[in-house]
């Protein structure tokens, strides 16, 4: 049986490369900001590249973020939609959706370390976590980010960049990664996979 | 360890790869999707499509191939060539290109940079910047693919640019381009003590030493080549089999 994914349709930058792996892996999908055919799919997917205040505000205009909160089904943010589920992030100073504890901060740029951070960095998954089901201890991932959450008590993977943090985050049924499983070769395409069984 | 970046550069006119030197003698070198995807089973760790002959009526033929790439491949690519106003950067970018990269057009409204980088964010801005360094060591930046220089310096304006939201430097040294002598170290290292961008060397490849010896010497982010990896002089698994035995570190 092949389930419904939702896409959450809300002008973040990698809709489209997000589109693209599901169409190499065979799934069926929706582009949407409906709050009813977000509720009713069976898996969403919370894209996101881009601004943080300016992507809640998105939210917010299109009334989803008590919808995405309500969300039962598994639930995955990418990058900016995983900044997005903590409470706070210091881009534009703005309250996010707050499905899990914690701040995303600003790196600040100390000696050798460039912002954004950006391109494939070691990722130190959480094997018995089931959307890294099948990884090695470590694997490289591509990461584009100048905003970072802090590590916490529902980190399931880290990376390390002058200091670690959180690159991939768990509560419940909601799910996030910080680097682009979309563009990051078979390994990420994989990730997509595991959390398509869900 | 963030690794560093192995990038090879495509040129593309009218919708098909092009092969030749100093943008003379061109000739067909294929479909970009094959060679992209090529590229991408090889280890590249990002691409960089550069549209050689970019008109206005063009536009739809580029972003076709960019829909294209995105099917095709599941690493990050960049678009360049013709990127003149923010409607250009949206179809690339909704189409599947991670990143759009801006050279005379910027040169010429330094305010795109700034309007590019606060609609669509820095991650996907890199700003190319073309320099000769002339008799008297100054590095003299030149637009429209190294045919005209202008009045800015490279130091001068890689800051103005990082300053306006640049998310990335893609630095070419026409000295060293097409030389397959090594890339232009001095100027590099500066470059990039100077900027808290990342930057990409780009110019001289043309042994797997010049690539150790980049990175050895300087902290650049990512290295971009395109004519030894087209002929095949380097083999990016060879590439980075030799960065890694140097300590390295690279995504294998």
């Amino acid at each position: 049986m092949n389930k419904l994914t939702a896409i959450v349709d809300y002008g973040a930058g990698n809709t489209c490369s997000v589109i693209n792996t599901l169409d190499r892996i065979g799934a069926s999908y929706v582009l949407t900001s409906d709050p009813k055919i977000l509720t009713a799919s069976d898996r969403v997917i919370l894209p996101g590249v881009g601004h943080a205040a300016a992507a809640m505000e998105q939210l917010h205009k299109s009334n989803l973020t008590e919808v995405l909160k309500a969300i039962k089904q598994p639930f995955l943010g990418i990058c900016l939609g995983m900044q997005l589920m903590f409470d706070y992030s210091e881009e534009g100073n703005t309250t996010c959706l707050g499905l899990i504890n914690g701040k995303v901060r600003r790196f600040s740029p100390a000696s050798g370390y460039k912002v954004p951070h950006m391109g494939w960095n070691d990722f130190y998954p959480d094997q018995k976590n089931a959307l890294f089901s099948g990884m090695n201890a470590t694997e490289s991932m591509y990461f584009v980010h100048s905003y970072y959450a802090e590590k916490g008590d529902f980190t399931t993977g880290i990376c390390d960049y002058g200091h670690a943090f959180t690159a991939a985050v768990q509560y419940r049924n909601f799910y996030g990664v910080q680097f682009h499983p979309e563009k990051s070769g078979d390994i990420g395409q994989k990730i997509l996979e595991n959390f398509l069984k869900m | 360890m963030l690794k560093k970046r192995i990038i090879p550069c495509l040129d593309i006119k009218n919708g098909r790869t092009v092969k030749g030197t100093n943008f003379i003698h061109l000739r067909d070198a294929g479909d970009p999707v094959e060679l992209a995807t090529r590229y991408s089973q090889e280890g590249a760790d990002e691409l960089v499509f550069l549209d050689i002959a970019a008109t206005l009526e063009n536009r739809s033929t580029l972003v076709d191939l960019v829909k294209k790439i995105g099917k095709a491949i599941n690493i990050p690519f960049a678009v360049g060539g013709g990127i003149n106003d923010e409607d250009i950067v949206k179809q690339v970018l909704q189409n599947g290109a991670d990143k759009v990269s801006i050279n005379s057009s910027g040169l010429k409204d330094p305010g795109l940079i700034t309007r590019v980088a606060n609609i669509f964010g820095e991650q996907c801005l890199i700003v190319a910047i073309d320099a000769r360094q002339n008799d008297e060591g100054k590095w003299i930046v030149y637009s429209h693919g190294g045919t005209k220089p202008t009045d800015k310096f490279l130091f001068d304006w890689a800051i103005e640019v990082q300053n306006r939201g640049a998310g990335e430097i893609l630095f070419t040294s026409m000295n060293n381009d097409g030389t397959k002598q090594g890339f232009a170290i001095e100027a590099l290292k500066t470059l990039n003590d100077t900027l808290t961008i990342p930057v990409i060397a780009s110019g001289g490849a043309g042994e797997l030493r010049h690539f150790s010896d980049l990175f050895i010497e300087t902290n650049v982010s990512a290295a971009l080549a395109a004519s030894v990896f087209h002929y095949k002089e380097i083999e990016i698994q060879a590439l980075k089999a030799h960065l890694n035995s140097k300590g390295i570190d690279v995504r294998i």
